[in-house]
């Protein structure tokens, strides 16, 4: 089974509105290729999900500098000072979430969880609105699973089933990201054969990945 | 000023215990990692996915997909491991780091900490900080003593959002190291030059004096 995909097959697959998890933290294991493929349609309202926003002009900056998204969830949002200009203009909404916590909510909705009970956030702004849970003496946060329509990933290798390989920082939120969408495209650096990778180097498995878009370096 | 950076920084490092897992956070809590003692192993992980973070690369030497947290290209030294941003925030929320060191805007005596918004002004986000101050063993706040104008930062109630209630351990500042306990803050040492009755002019709460109090190293 051959999972590598043009540009035209993928793009087509996303849609104004559509809710988008794209890997990455600040700029490293970010799918560059996939971002810049949607600069050049007209998509718009996108709602993102990712750790950040990257630079201005850089990754998933550029999305949001383009104005082609409505809303951004993410743990910071302080390296693009246009993300918060943004904000402040009342332009596009953000919601700030601990980064442990939205790699847990990311990490739940791919693992079939109602959610998941942390500490973190207890006494500050991030417990409003949430129940409060005490197990044992303690207060825990209920933290709801985080879905998304598809799934912008990217790593260092893949075979053309989809099972992917990660180099170094640059695996972060990808691996999560590849279980909670409907639908997972995976920017990669470099295509093997089927049967090339070890099944014990396999980080993410194929199962997880629906289309391989090489990236700009192999086009 | 810069004197002053590396004098915290240099006080943090003494805190620090061989095999201990650390992270440090962006700006002067990094300039911890240069003042780690002689003989002293310590294991610096990276939230954004690795432990054995070493120091940074010769210039040309950079690997695009090895930053640190605040995005500087760093190395990885043998024996370090990568992994993914839920594992990440597993090792830190799962007590599996000895200690953490994080700026602050206000800390308060009953060892609340702000250190990731000014409402109006300053909305950056969490990042991973609420996680790390939650889940360390041991959090070291590692700030100037006041504000650029002058005014505490050690208060007796802080009036920032907080980052996490009752979780900082230690405060260390350019002019004194403090001990947060649950009967308040004690000063444990102090700058050379200084008095005590300097340093609590400069902070809000009344400091808990006790034992003998020790001139910090510079």
């Amino acid at each position: 089974m051959n999972k590598i995909a043009n540009k035209q097959e993928f793009i087509s697959r996303i849609k104004n509105n559509s809710v988008v998890m794209i890997g990455g933290f600040m700029g490293v294991g970010s799918p560059d290729y996939l971002i810049e493929c949607i600069l050049e349609t007209e998509i718009k309202d996108l709602i993102i999900i990712s750790n950040d926003t990257c630079f201005v002009n850089k990754g998933v900056g550029k999305l949001v500098g383009n104005k082609r998204v409505k809303k951004v969830i993410a743990s910071h949002i302080g390296t693009n000072p246009e993300t918060g200009r943004q904000m402040n203009a009342g332009e596009i909404e953000v919601e700030l979430i601990p980064q442990g916590t939205l790699a847990e909510r990311i990490r739940c909705a791919g693992a079939g969880l109602g959610g998941v009970l942390t500490p973190t956030g207890i006494g500050t702004v991030v417990e409003s609105n949430k129940n409060k849970i005490t197990i044992n003496g303690k207060s825990y946060l209920l933290e709801l699973p985080l879905y998304a329509d598809i799934a912008l990933i990217k790593a260092a290798k893949a075979d053309t089933y989809g099972n992917l390989v990660y180099r170094r920082a640059a695996r972060n939120f990808n691996p999560i990201m590849a279980m909670a969408a409907k639908l997972v495209i995976a920017e990669v650096e470099e295509i093997v054969e089927v049967g090339d990778l070890d099944p014990d180097e396999v980080m993410t498995p194929g199962i997880f990945v629906d289309m391989i878009v090489p990236a700009k370096s192999l086009c | 000023m810069e004197n002053f950076r590396e004098i915290i920084a240099k006080n943090v490092a003494k805190m620090l215990h061989d095999g201990d897992v650390v992270n440090l956070g962006i700006g002067l809590p990094t300039l911890v990692a240069n003042y780690i003692p002689e003989g002293i192993n310590i294991i610096f992980q990276s939230e954004n996915g690795f432990v054995g973070a070493g120091p940074k690369p010769q210039e040309g030497q950079e690997d695009k997909d090895l930053v640190n947290a605040g995005g500087q290209p760093v190395t990885i030294l043998p024996g370090g491991a990568c992994f993914d941003s839920a594992l990440s925030f597993a090792i830190i929320r799962g007590g599996h780091i000895d200690a953490t060191v994080l700026g602050a805007l206000q800390v308060d005596e009953e060892g609340n900490l702000a250190n990731w918004m000014i409402p109006g002004k300053m909305v950056p986000g969490m990042g991973g900080a609420m996680d790390l101050v939650v889940g360390a063993r041991k959090v070291i706040v590692a700030m100037e003593h006041t504000t650029k104008d002058g005014k505490p930062k050690v208060l007796k109630k802080c009036n920032l959002p907080l980052t996490a209630c009752r979780e900082v351990d230690v405060i260390v500042t350019n002019m004194a190291v403090i001990e947060v306990t649950n009967r308040g803050l004690v000063l444990k040492e102090i700058a050379p030059g200084l008095s005590i009755e300097d340093v609590q002019a400069a902070t809000e709460p009344k400091l808990i004096l006790e034992g003998e109090i020790k001139i910090m190293e510079v």
